[in-house]
């Protein structure tokens, strides 16, 4: 993704720009929120599912090069190849001698945030390597030269009308058609001719279990499926927290994820890959790129429990409202913000505090990391190390921008459903006042206090 | 590579796989015991939740007891000149089986491809298949439409139940398939057919 130093603040507000567009955003994504909410429910044992799924990972945190050296070797015992990745450059260089290998200069490649984190396809790119994004959602940003701003619905900003221009311009439907279905099976069209003629497919990874070398990839289109099973090398990219120990924990995190994320039961498939097919090559690459440093700081080591479900994104009030790009890295909302500073704290100082602390992101994830809190001890964090006071007014500013649309809630009929949309805490903590409710009550309390009793008035 | 220059002034190489395990190692926290899972398995399965589950993520579901019902299905729905494939000896009748050794790009214009599925949760309309099943991966993923043949005494609960049975099978590749591809991508509209099997017929024995 393209690095900005604009703030989060400044990018919120230029979204902010078109409100019924801000509302429309709001509202699609409290609505998978929704959909997620009424699956769990359905699940007596999900809370035991996320103290297991907690659990299980932060076992592996303790005992993580044991595993990785498990995996690895069982990996290989299959007949995959295994790469190290210390950064992003050695993992774009990686993937780019194997393209050199194969003599190719184009490669289609699945959903993988770690490659949008690398940012590979603009160093591929640099070298001449063209890259097909094959999830829909990837291609059509990817069209539009943008990054995903979402990282699980990557054009989750993006109307349709918006994408029948797009398609109209590069895949020749008709002018003014902005039919979903049609859409679709225009995009499934084009990327079909990319999966018959390219050589080297690459996609992420969700889980390596240690125990068998496997790893899952999980998809609803089948774009990673088709994508590997037709070309003749497959290159799989995993930050190294992806492993679980064994098979059976793919059960407690199969249930967890696509619940967590979309609402859906499971992904339409869970692949597991073992093995190469007769003839084809399989190399996985195991990418470090700033985890080991952020597994030495103890408060926020928890964020490596991720399983990129992107719940957290999806209740949340200040990502609902500020769009994915106003984050300016390549996971969003509100574990990007815990992700980001660890790689670079200055130029993300301003994201921990991109956040009401409101505590619902914490509520949704399924690996039951204490997000809110650990914002709140970056705050701490970046503070010390002196990247404060812009960071500071720019969190006034995100809850100005963002939250404060008195047009919104001055509908006396709308009013409850704003209350539930905007602060879904107060909600979950049956309408306690939040600050009495709140663990961290701290510099970021008093202003949106201010803000609340502020806009309270008006309404 | 990684160039790491020592006290003593000398270059030493280290590779990036002893630098990230080593980090690893000195940065990690202290052991936890990994938690018992079993709590969660022997639920009781439930075929009407299988087949509501499986259609409201947009399977179809056909109740059967024989082959012979399977044929009239398929021939109901497939024209005589579909290009057909299976794996199954009992439909040899209707459809190719012997394309083993075929290149997967020459399965591309497949209209339909039945396989046996080994088992089916409940709780999510998932079926899970192995490359012996499917014969080529390529298969289940390239086909216009994929059906599937799943007998119900293997129906498990959960996903926990699903492993317990999977956790000592060897296999270059498996994957529960649940339903069609699909995708909500386009302002999140619900979108049957995606880059895989427009549409996925489970036929219930
Ligand atoms: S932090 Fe938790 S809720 Fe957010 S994406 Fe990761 S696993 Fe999902």
């Amino acid at each position: 993704m393209e690095q900005s130093n604009q703030q989060h603040a400044d990018l919120a507000r230029k979204f902010n720009g078109n409100e019924s567009r801000v509302n429309w955003h709001d509202e699609t994504l409290w609505w998978i929120r929704q959909k997620r909410d009424k699956i769990v429910w359905q699940v007596p044992e999900w809370e035991a599912l996320r103290e297991a799924a907690s659990q299980i990972k932060h076992h592996v945190l303790g005992n993580l090069a044991d595993y990785l050296e498990e995996f690895e070797r069982n990996a290989q015992q299959n007949g995959v190849t295994v790469h190290w990745a210390a950064d992003a450059a050695e993992h774009n260089r990686i993937v780019h001698s194997l393209l050199q290998q194969q003599g190719v200069t184009r490669m289609v490649k699945s959903k993988s945030m770690l490659t949008e984190e690398c940012h590979l396809n603009e160093y591929l790119a640099e070298h001449g390597v063209e890259v097909i994004d094959s999830d829909l959602g990837e291609r059509i940003v990817q069209l539009l030269k943008e990054p995903p701003s979402h990282i699980v619905l990557p054009c989750i900003h993006i109307k349709k009308e918006e994408i029948g221009e797009l398609f109209h311009k590069y895949l020749g439907t008709p002018e003014g058609n902005a039919d979903p279905q049609l859409l679709t099976h225009a995009a499934r069209l084009h990327v079909r001719e990319v999966f018959m003629s390219r050589k080297v497919a690459l996609t992420g990874v969700n889980f390596a279990v240690a125990e068998t070398g496997e790893f899952v990839v999980c998809t609803n289109e089948g774009n990673a499926d088709m994508g590997a099973h037709l070309a003749d090398v497959h290159i799989a990219s995993m930050g190294i927290e992806k492993i679980i120990p064994r098979r059976e924990h793919l059960g407690v995190f199969l249930r967890l994820l696509t619940r967590s994320a979309t609402g859906q039961p499971v992904t339409t498939y869970s692949s597991h890959f073992a093995k190469p097919r007769p003839g084809q090559q399989m190399h996985l690459v195991i990418v470090d790129n700033g985890r080991t440093v952020q597994l030495g700081r103890e408060q926020f080591r928890n964020s490596l429990k991720c399983i990129r479900c992107a719940a957290c994104m999806n209740t949340c009030p200040v990502y609902r409202r500020s769009g994915g790009h106003s984050y300016h890295t390549a996971i969003a909302g509100p574990i990007g913000s815990i992700l980001a500073p660890n790689l670079d704290m200055k130029q993300y100082a301003d994201l921990p505090f991109a956040s009401t602390l409101c505590g619902s992101c914490s509520n949704v994830c399924p690996v039951k990391i204490d997000i809110h809190n650990q914002l709140y001890q970056w705050r701490q964090v970046i503070t010390q190390n002196g990247h404060s006071p812009a960071a500071k007014t720019a969190a006034m500013k995100v809850m100005a921008t963002t939250l404060s649309q008195p047009k919104v809630y001055t509908l006396a009929g709308k009013a409850g459903r704003w209350v539930l949309r905007n602060m879904p805490w107060l909600v979950n903590n049956r309408l306690n006042p939040w600050y009495k409710q709140r663990n961290m009550p701290e510099a970021p309390k008093q202003s949106f206090r201010e803000w609340y009793a502020q806009n309270k008035k008006q309404g | 590579m990684v160039c790491t220059k020592q006290k003593t002034g000398i270059e030493v190489h280290m590779s990036s796989r002893n630098k990230i395990l080593s980090a690893i190692r000195s940065n990690k926290p202290g052991a936890q015991p990994l938690p018992g899972i079993t709590g969660f398995t022997a639920q009781q399965p439930d075929t009407e939740r299988f087949v509501n589950t499986l259609q409201s993520i947009g399977g179809r579901v056909v109740r059967v007891r024989s082959f012979e019902e399977i044929i009239a299905h398929i021939r109901e729905a497939f024209p005589e000149g579909t290009r057909i494939i299976s794996s199954l000896p009992q439909l040899a009748g209707i459809a190719e089986t012997g394309w083993s050794n075929a290149p997967a790009h020459s399965l591309e214009n497949v209209q339909l491809a039945v396989f046996k599925a080994q088992l089916g949760v409940c709780e999510n309309g998932a079926v899970w298949v192995t490359e012996q099943d499917i014969v080529q991966r390529a298969a289940a993923f390239i086909a216009e439409h994929l059906a599937m043949v799943l007998e119900e005494s293997t129906l498990v609960a959960t996903m926990h139940d699903a492993y317990l049975q999977l956790h000592n099978q060897r296999y270059g590749y498996g994957v529960f398939i649940a339903g069609p591809s699909k995708t909500a991508d386009i302002e999140q509209s619900l979108v049957l057919g995606a880059h895989g099997p427009r549409t996925m017929t489970l036929f219930l024995v």
